[in-house]
């Protein structure tokens, strides 16, 4: 029971990284005033990206710079459809998951033709700084990205939305950019910046799955975790530390599926029970929420300038 | 000396463009579409000439792909329809895919009992099933949108996902053909299947529903006071309200009737195609269906158009990938840039360019 409890806590860190990672990109975006549903297209570019930068370049690391990259790069090209020509933010995120998921999906293909076993590559090592503590060394037992997203990301993003000029920028053109217009800041460069920093993380996010989790890249990678990284932001109200929250019981609730599964004991509910749990109790949660969840008030609104 | 500012073209708003820009916008779309695409053409060391001879003109050239064209429309049809009632009203119904495995999951449970019982009674039984199925996957967030006002985008998305679990888990429990490798239900009785419109194609009856689909769509929104209520609630609640609609209950109608007709497109693709339930019915039908009812401007004849276009980009890119070895995926790509070029055009109507 206790070796139980320790494998299902360092899983569940494990298993929220790469939707924490997505989950906070996507902050920035909403932030800002952009719903980008492009979230599970460029998770599944950024695993794409990643694993064949890093199959080709022999370095991980390189793969998930370029990973990222790209990511920002979808993000940019997200605030050309709705931040330069004010594109319906619902059509134009599912254009980019669309296009990016295609795209990856050809590009393997040429890369690597119709082989039924996938390549593979030798993935992220993990760390392990609490060495032979008992419980807790083995529940350190982590990747280095889990580390920094939990450690550096998202103190960061507090700080970088709460604390910083850009940050209050980031946060007033979701709320108010006929006033940041005013007060002399330029609407669409501050959505740009969150768009692209967004589409980064979100990137990094799959590429934490093809480069660390599996060392693979298959169809099913992502397998709707964009989706459920922006339940999660809501969930979260916005706010970083909650979202993360928010992650980690979405984790947890995986992670504990998964272990049952591997135990191969005989529930008498199906598994699918536990793997539909999370986005059930999302919507439970958004419910809840309901009429007090605090949306952006300038979510899905494009900006024109007068004149 | 004299300051006079040279005469120059600007690129100037105005909201009446001229009748030649509009029939204009999917030539120059198509353009754009081809020149971005055929990098990837060239990255799969083929002629991007040849390679859309193949990929737009072949799938028409002979009756056997022609027909495949419009089977590969049917799904796209049904959904792009389904979306379009949604659309239209100002609910973002992003949950067409579950609402389609809603409605396959009820054709594949009615077909199955359907041994002994004609077609008369077995198509029809089906046809109802699928829909209610749909309607009521999607009532609980259309509902949760109007007494909750909760995000519909993210609760129908998150809906999806729940939907492929509840799918995985009838085909790896109660249904689970035991003659089968696969996770897979058994087949439907022979009297559930639709019948062929031509003899050794798979053109079945699906496409005849997808023609009236598109036929009621068109009759609803251009010839029926609800058809004015979804547009006018569309085009802005508040006014709406003012002019006397009941908001929430067009909402509410508009959401049931779009997740209805979803579900009719997995009843087409089980008893029309399948004429079984697998975990892979639909690669994202539910999905493509928003592409196409906003590609189709949310008009009953454009959706159709669109789709079928769609169905040709589909059986295009599998003759493509035999004849010349780019993978099909091409297809997805075109769609998705085809999409984001034709936005970027849409807007480019709302300007001209001007001497002055």
């Amino acid at each position: 029971m206790e070796v139980f409890i320790i494998n299902l806590i360092a899983a569940t860190f494990r298993v929220s990284t790469p939707i924490l990672l997505a989950a906070i990109g996507e902050t920035y975006s909403e932030r800002a005033g952009i719903l980008n549903l492009g979230i599970e297209g460029i998770m599944f570019f950024g695993a794409f990206i990643g694993f064949i930068v890093a199959d080709k370049s022999g370095s991980l690391w390189i793969g998930l710079l370029v990973a990222i990259l790209s990511g920002v790069l979808a993000g940019l090209l997200m605030g050309l459809l709705s931040v330069s020509l004010g594109v319906n933010q619902h059509v134009s995120g599912l254009g980019i998951t669309l296009l990016l998921t295609g795209l990856s999906l050809f590009g393997f293909r040429l890369v690597y033709g119709g082989r039924s076993t996938p390549p593979a590559i030798p993935s992220f090592e993990t760390i392990r700084p609490l060495g032979d503590v008992p419980v807790l060394g083995q529940i350190s037992d982590q990747y280095l990205l889990t580390y920094i997203t939990f450690l550096v990301i998202i103190p960061l993003a507090w700080f970088i939305l709460y604390r910083t000029n850009f940050g209050l920028n980031i946060r007033a053109v979701g709320e108010n950019p006929e006033a940041v217009d005013a007060a002399g800041v330029s609407v669409y460069v501050v959505r740009y910046s969150a768009l692209a920093i967004g589409g980064g993380l979100m990137a990094a996010g799959g590429a934490f799955l093809s480069l660390a989790q599996l060392g693979a890249f298959t169809h099913g990678i992502i397998a709707g975790r964009g989706w459920v990284a922006i339940a999660i932001v809501i969930f979260g109200n916005w706010s970083p530390v909650k979202v993360m929250g928010g992650a980690l019981i979405f984790g947890g609730t995986f992670a504990l599926q998964l272990r049952l599964q591997a135990m191969g004991l005989q529930l008498p509910i199906p598994y699918e029970t536990f793997l539909a749990l999370p986005y059930i109790v999302t919507i439970i949660a958004l419910v809840l929420a309901g009429r007090n969840a605090s949306y952006p008030a300038a979510l899905l609104k494009p900006y024109k300038r007068e004149g | 000396m004299e300051n006079v500012e040279k005469p120059r073209w600007r690129l100037v708003k105005t909201d009446n463009p001229p009748f030649w820009v509009k029939p204009l916008i999917p030539v120059l779309a198509l353009i754009g579409t081809f020149i971005l695409t055929s990098v990837l053409i060239l990255l799969a060391d083929a002629n991007p000439f040849e390679a859309y001879y193949y990929f737009l003109f072949a799938p028409l050239e002979n009756q056997v792909s022609l027909l495949e064209v419009l089977v590969k429309s049917t799904p796209l049809i049904i959904t792009g329809v389904a979306v379009t009632y949604a659309f239209a009203t100002g609910y973002y119904n992003i949950g067409a895919e579950g609402q389609l495995y809603a409605g396959a999951i009820a054709a594949t449970g009615i077909g199955m009992a359907m041994h002994g019982i004609p077609a008369i009674v077995a198509l029809p039984l089906m046809i109802v099933g699928g829909f209610v199925a749909g309607m009521a996957w999607a009532l609980i967030p259309a509902l949760l949108k109007v007494k909750l006002a909760v995000d519909e985008v993210v609760t129908t998305l998150l809906m999806n996902s729940v939907m492929a679990y509840i799918v995985s888990a009838i085909l790896n429990g109660p249904w689970r053909d035991p003659n089968s490798g696969w996770p897979q239900s058994p087949d439907i009785a022979p009297s559930a299947v639709f019948f062929k419109l031509i003899p050794r194609s798979r053109l079945n009856f699906g496409f005849i529903l997808a023609v009236v689909l598109i036929l009621i769509l068109w009759i609803v929104m251009t010839r029926t006071s609800f058809g004015l209520k979804m547009r006018a609630v569309g085009l802005g609640k508040p006014a709406a309200k003012f002019a006397g609609i009941k908001v929430e209950r067009t909402i509410l109608t508009a959401a049931l009737i779009s997740g209805g007709i979803a579900g009719i497109a997995g009843v087409a693709e089980v008893a029309g195609i399948h004429f079984h339930l697998i975990g892979e019915i639909s690669p994202g039908y539910g999905y493509t269906g928003v592409i196409i009812a906003t590609l189709g401007a949310l008009n009953a004849f454009g959706v159709g158009l669109a789709a079928l276009f769609f169905g040709l980009v589909e059986t295009g890119a599998q003759t493509l990938s035999r004849a010349l070895g780019v993978p099909v995926y091409l297809g997805q790509v075109t769609q998705a840039t085809m999409l984001l070029v034709a936005l970027g055009m849409l807007l480019l109507q709302r300007y001209k360019f001007r001497r002055m």
